[in-house]
């Protein structure tokens, strides 16, 4: 038998059959689509949330006041004691080690913003002049908060571009001042459009020199210190110094947690990975279910086909040849429900692409071949036993049944 | 060309054997014209079928062509079947999805044929059959008469030395049965050896050679040439 006979005549036997043709194809290519797009959706997340993790800086060391809960119960902890506050002295003394190249502290609160008496509520963040450099941030007009001595609080502001177009729409912000909570403040900068990242809209924060912060909000302690060591390798060490140091200066108590952005990223590139191939897998089953689905119907097929198969035999067929017949009706089978799910699947992560602008939902390369090899090869082993019962047919009587 | 010697072919129903052949000793040669008849359960869709190599006896040889098929594997036997044996059946068997063109097809495909070869062996039975014109009809669009027709261009497409008729006209009224009939008679004339077992006394009259068999014996072998 020539292949193009072969594929002409699976081909025939499977249009001679639409609607069980058809539900097979449905099913094959549901299963397909189905790993398609969960692994899309997956991986999707897992590129946005590493992709705003990168985006957070580079070099990146976070300090966060308490200590974190995997070191367990401690001496302190159990007296009731309260972790130390981190200070603006504290964030001083970081500076100190070669291998930052610079620092910023963070503070974090809400106030409600005022301008002749237009006024919304706002994030606020007291940082530095480095806090534009470690994030990346770009201004779109005027000037970032000034370099000068963390202590001192200038009455300034740099304002979001969303607040900037509720509160002052086509006029000029420039120059203006506006009120902060019970303080005033000049805006002095108009933050650019690119500035997004996780949990904060920059668009619609307020940024103030830290000093300012801490007496708005009324509090000596700093949320955050973010670190920007001066190249990967110097990473492990500068967490080593900030450890140490914060140490020192909180009388030997080790009451900071410190995380690299590396770590963090690893680690959100593990939990997502994982849970896009969880997904894929659980995706693969329904392929499975298709493969049984098939083995079913070629079943029935060699059932309802016995005089045919008969018939062949009496015309010569090696019961090779007809073990290569049937497999080929079910290749095609997959095949074609495979090729179905692809397009199903692709078609529905670009909706999904379409609809959520920011989930960059491609399903990844392995995902796609794992499918649609899963298809193909579960359509070929399941309908290897109804190949093989079709051959073993006695011809005798496939072909004296009517 | 055909030689059964001491041929058996038993089954097994339950715990009891059935002799559906029982020590038949048969030499069929090149281009005879023989009809097999007997009561039914005799055995002559058993021999039938034996001799065309769809199944296998449970003791004895078989010769053809001086060959012995008895020990020949599956495979073997297959390609013997598809070269030397056309088969027509009682129900013409047609692919009910294949074109009258496409079941004639079928022999030549599984041989291995290339199309375009394939495609001037199919018009040219066809035509022999009269049914050029009906090439492209389904079975379900043609009379019982066609379909055997077609069947029986399926069973000479492959150019056989033997065809084997288990009762051709047992499905057709009597004009088209003769029609079939005819035409089995017009392959014979040509030089294929032909076998057909009929219920039909008429029809196994016509055959120069009668064989009748009975509880898996053959009862009677007889030559009429005499009475040609
Ligand atoms: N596969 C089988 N299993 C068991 N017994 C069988 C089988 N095939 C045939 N037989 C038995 O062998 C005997 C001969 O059967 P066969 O079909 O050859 O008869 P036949 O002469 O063709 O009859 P009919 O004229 O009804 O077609 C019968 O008794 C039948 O029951
Ligand atoms: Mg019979």
């Amino acid at each position: 038998m020539q292949t193009g006979d072969v594929t002409r005549f699976a081909w025939g036997a499977l249009c001679g059959y639409p609607t069980r043709t058809l539900l097979m194809l449905l099913a094959m290519g549901i299963g397909v689509a189905a790993v398609v797009v969960l692994t899309s959706l997956g991986e999707g997340a897992r590129r946005y949330v590493t992709g705003e993790f990168a985006s957070l800086g580079t070099n990146l060391i976070i300090v966060i006041p308490g200590r974190s809960e995997t070191a367990g119960i401690s001496p302190t902890t159990m007296m009731g004691e309260t972790p130390r506050d981190l200070t603006l002295d504290d964030a001083r003394a970081l500076t100190r080690s070669y291998s930052v190249r610079r620092i910023a502290p963070l503070n974090v609160g809400s106030a409600d913003i005022n301008w002749r008496g237009k006024q919304r509520e706002v994030t606020v963040l007291g940082t530095t002049h480095e806090m534009l450099a470690i994030r990346h941030w770009e201004l779109s007009q005027g000037k970032f908060l000034p370099a000068t001595d963390l202590d001192l609080a200038t009455p300034v502001c740099v304002i979001g571009s969303k607040i900037r177009n509720e509160l002052f729409g086509a006029q000029r912000a420039i120059g203006e001042w506006v009120r902060l909570g019970d303080r005033r403040f000049r805006v002095i900068g108009i933050m650019g459009s690119e500035g997004r990242s996780i949990g904060v809209d920059v668009q619609e924060t307020v940024m103030i020199p830290v000093a300012s912060a801490q007496q708005l909000f009324n509090t000596p302690s700093l949320f955050r210190i973010l670190v920007e060591a001066k190249s990967r390798e110097a990473i492990e060490p500068v967490k080593q110094f900030i450890i140490d140091t914060l140490q020192q200066r909180h009388q030997g108590e080790k009451d900071v947690t410190v995380i690299t952005q590396d770590a963090v990223l690893a680690t959100f590139d593990r939990i997502f990975s994982a849970l896009t191939y969880a997904v894929g897998g659980i995706a693969a089953i329904s392929l499975i279910v298709a493969g049984i689905l098939i083995m079913n119907v070629m079943l029935v097929a060699v059932s309802q086909r016995t005089s045919e198969i008969g018939l062949l035999k009496a015309l010569g067929a090696a019961p090779r040849q007809i073990i290569v017949l049937f497999l080929s009706e079910a290749l095609l089978l997959s095949g074609l429900g495979a090729a179905l799910g692809l397009l199903l699947g692709e078609l529905a992560s670009m909706l999904l692409r379409q609809l959520f602008a920011d989930l960059p939902a491609h399903a990844p390369a392995w995902a796609v071949v794992t499918a649609l090899l899963v298809a193909i090869l579960t359509g070929l082993l399941f309908s290897l036993l109804p190949a093989r019962r079709a051959a073993r047919l006695d011809a005798v009587l496939a072909l004296s049944r009517r | 060309m055909i030689s059964l010697e001491q041929i058996h072919r038993d089954f097994q129903v339950g715990d009891q054997v059935v002799h559906a052949l029982d020590d038949i000793n048969l030499d069929i040669s090149a281009g005879e014209y023989v009809s097999i008849m007997g009561p039914s359960g005799s055995g002559k869709s058993t021999l039938l079928n034996l001799i065309g190599l769809l199944d296998r006896a449970t003791a004895g040889h078989y010769l053809l062509n001086g060959e012995d098929v008895t020990t020949l594997s599956d495979v073997e036997q297959a390609a013997t079947r598809n070269r030397r044996i056309g088969f027509v059946f009682q129900s013409f068997h047609l692919v009910p999805r294949l074109s009258a063109a496409g079941n004639v097809e079928l022999p030549l495909i599984l041989a291995g044929m290339p199309a375009a070869e394939r495609k001037a062996r199919v018009a040219q039975t066809l035509q022999a059959l009269n049914l050029t014109d009906r090439a492209h009809h389904k079975p379900d669009q043609l009379s019982g008469g066609q379909r055997q027709r077609v069947a029986i261009a399926r069973a000479t497409v492959t150019e056989p030395a033997v065809v084997l008729a288990d009762e051709p006209t047992g499905n057709l009224d009597h004009k088209s049965g003769g029609d079939v009939i005819n035409i089995l008679e017009s392959l014979n004339q040509r030089g294929i050896t032909l076998m057909v077992v009929t219920h039909d006394a008429e029809i196994g009259d016509r055959a120069t050679r009668r064989i009748k068999m009975r509880d898996g014996r053959i009862e009677s072998d007889t030559q009429a040439d005499a009475d040609r």
